[in-house]
């Protein structure tokens, strides 16, 4: 049907329609425009999940090219549909479902303009996920960037503002990062179309390899910023520590936005067709990516507060992805896309469920915790014949807790859930290198000891956390936990446990996107081939491929 | 004319990135304005300078990119004049809230004395 191959567009220009329709609805009619958000999220999730299927059932690399303008590449603008793009457009769709929910609740009250801002991060990470132009790329980012920061800011206060402004500057100095790597690989190569400048990169010589390195450089830079890698990574665990438990639980894909771009570009600008620049930069991803592991798992360890705690471990899960890229090894990128989808979805429902644990807590108890820890009097145990068999837990403390043990278990990597698959797959492809022949290396030895590591910091932070919240407060109310607060973090869990039950299908498909990712000619070949629809002629017939 | 307007980018960026790590709000957002005034002009450059040549087709002229100016920074330059206006007014509310919920105009949302050694901010 001819509607269908608008399919491709709908993930962007569905969430702008409905954000300004919401704007042009009167802004006391809350009830209204959160409807209108959750249809349009929904359909979000749907939209997502076809393109997903369809990626899935295709024979080539790219399910599918889209032309915006009707113009050819490398003139027009292209979107294009393959395993990687719609697998991560499908990740933004959960977690925009779920964060929704957890936000019906009572958070989007705090703000009038949640859900514009709302639908327009969800458009811009969209975007960011499909486009295969250089600067269209920078337009979503800038985009995906400005919604943050109103979700970040959204229920104000002074820490919340203290965090944005910092978050928005940084931002800032990213973007103009972005647009120095931006223009200088334009004035190298001479066009701004992906699949294009990878095929002019292998034959540009002299002043001109150095100047495309350089500005490669400076363009990973920018998304090192967003993916979060030591030492440009510094304003993340505070800025995701002030947001909202919704706002923080989108962020989660915003880190996985950066990952995603360095990715894709590593490997279609420097993979092997990329003539004396092969590989370029590889080795810096992978010693960064191992001392953001490194950071991440001490920060775990250091933080006093269960949401520092998370935001580290966002880091030690960017570390982990940025190391693996810099192997370069499609086993070891496909076991890290799996672990891509398992962290961001656990990250997600951590970042929900502090928000549930924390109620009914006494603010600023984790602190009153470490000092009672440190320097407290040393109480006597309990006597043994006290009313009772047990403590009653009422039911709402008892799902949070079994909430948070699973997260805990997935976050650090443990059986049997999905983190344990996730990292045991990404541990043996490290070990077993693609090239029967090649020595395990130095740079894998350490990716290795690192991850075991910093499951271990990640168990030892998330047991100490849970025993603070959960057990060992003097006194604490129960948490006032609504359905419709719990059941995104359940559903998201869910998908965990049932990745973990039958990971076969899944990795297939991301082994295949990994393999796909490292021998990128047919993507090049098929986004500089689509033609054009041809043009509708004037009071009759039909635009046909 | 490359010397001038390379001049006038790294005067533009360097004095940008010094205010930007200055410790007062406005400094920030001043420094800010000045390394995207130099980004913009930087990606302008980038199509390479040329006197008298508009980007535009003459009748006649060869369809060459040589006679021309090149049109694509100059578009590039325009949507990240777009983007850095709407960001910088952005953070200029923030800046605002800030002053005003803070009490203070520096970064960190607190005067830094050292004189004072009894309060430490509590641990985030």
């Amino acid at each position: 049907m001819a509607w269908t191959q608008h399919l491709l567009i709908a993930p962007i220009l569905l969430p702008l329609v409905t954000a300004a329709s919401m704007l042009l609805i009167d802004a006391a009619r809350q009830r209204v425009i959160a409807m209108l958000n959750v249809a349009s999220t929904v359909t979000l999730l749907l939209i997502a999940v076809a393109l997903l299927r369809l990626a899935w059932q295709s024979e080539s690399a790219v399910s599918g090219v889209y032309l915006l303008g009707n113009w050819p590449a490398p003139f027009g603008i292209v979107l294009v549909a393959d395993r990687l793009s719609t697998l991560m457009v499908a990740l933004a769709g959960l977690l925009g479902v779920a964060s929704l929910s957890f936000a019906l609740a009572r958070w989007h009250r705090a703000g009038v303009y949640f859900h514009p801002i709302f639908q327009i991060q969800l458009m811009g990470v969209n975007g960011a996920f499909l486009t295969g132009d250089l600067f269209n790329l920078f337009v979503f980012f800038e985009l995906m960037l400005a919604a943050s920061y109103g979700l970040l800011l959204h229920g104000s206060g002074a820490a919340r503002v203290k965090a944005g402004l910092h978050y928005i500057t940084i931002g800032l100095t990213a973007s103009m990062l972005f647009l120095i790597g931006v223009s200088l690989l334009y004035s190298v190569t001479g066009t701004l179309n992906m699949a294009d400048m990878a095929e002019r990169i292998a034959s540009l010589e002299g002043d001109d390899r150095v100047l495309l390195e350089v500005g490669a450089a400076v363009l990973g830079v920018a998304f090192l910023v967003k993916a979060g890698m030591w030492p440009l990574n510094l304003w993340l665990p505070g800025a995701y520590a002030a947001a909202a438990a919704p706002s923080a639980a989108l962020f989660a894909i915003l880190t996985k936005v950066g990952v995603y771009v360095v990715l894709r570009l590593s490997l279609l600008l420097f993979g092997d067709g990329a003539g004396a620049s092969a590989g370029f930069g590889a080795d810096w991803l992978l010693i960064g990516g191992l001392l953001t592991i490194a950071f991440g798992a001490i920060g775990a360890l250091g933080s006093q507060d269960v949401r520092r705690l998370a935001g580290h471990c966002v880091l030690i899960s960017s570390g982990t992805l940025l190391a693996a890229i810099g192997i370069g090894d499609a086993r070891v990128t496909g076991a890290a896309l799996f672990y891509l989808v398992s962290s961001t979805l656990a990250i997600s429902a951590f970042f929900l469920l502090i928000e549930l644990a924390e109620r009914g807590r006494v603010p600023g108890a984790d602190v009153l915790a470490v000092t009672m820890e440190a320097f407290g009097p040393r109480e006597a145990p309990p006597s043994l014949d006290d009313e009772g068999a047990g403590i009653a837990i009422p039911a709402a403390l008892a799902a949070v807790g079994i909430a948070f043990v699973l997260c805990a278990l997935l976050l650090a990597g443990l059986p049997p859930v999905s983190g344990f698959i996730g990292k045991f797959a990404l541990l043996s492809a490290l070990v077993n290198p693609s090239d029967p022949s090649a020595a395990v290396s130095v740079g894998r030895w350490a990716m290795l000891a690192l991850v075991i590591l910093s499951g271990l910091a990640v168990v030892v932070a998330m047991a100490r956390a849970g025993i603070r919240t959960f057990w060992a407060p003097p006194e604490r109310t129960p948490p006032r936990v609504r359905v419709i607060e719990f059941t995104p973090v359940a559903v998201l869990l869910a998908l965990c446990a049932a990745l973990a039950a039958r990971p076969a299908p899944v990795f297939d498909y991301l082994q295949t996107a990994a393999d796909a990712l490292h021998a990128p000619d047919d993507y090049r070949e098929q986004v500089l081939a689509a033609l054009p629809a041809e043009r509708r002629a004037l009071g009759s017939g039909e635009s046909a491929r | 004319m490359e010397l001038l307007i390379a001049t006038a980018i790294g005067g533009l960026v360097g004095s940008g990135v010094w205010l930007l790590l200055r410790q007062r709000t406005f400094q920030v957002i001043i420094g800010l304005s000045l390394i995207s005034y130099g980004v913009n002009l930087f990606i302008f450059s980038m199509g390479g300078l040329r006197v008298a040549a508009a980007p535009l087709l003459a009748d006649g002229a060869p369809g060459d990119l040589a006679a021309y100016a090149d049109p694509l920074p100059q578009a590039l330059v325009l949507t990240a004049i777009v983007i850095g206006f709407a960001m910088t007014a952005l953070l200029l509310v923030v800046l605002l809230a800030a002053r005003g919920l803070s009490g203070t105009d520096h970064v960190d949302g607190r005067e830094r004395r050292p004189r004072d050694d009894d309060e430490e901010e509590p641990p985030a």
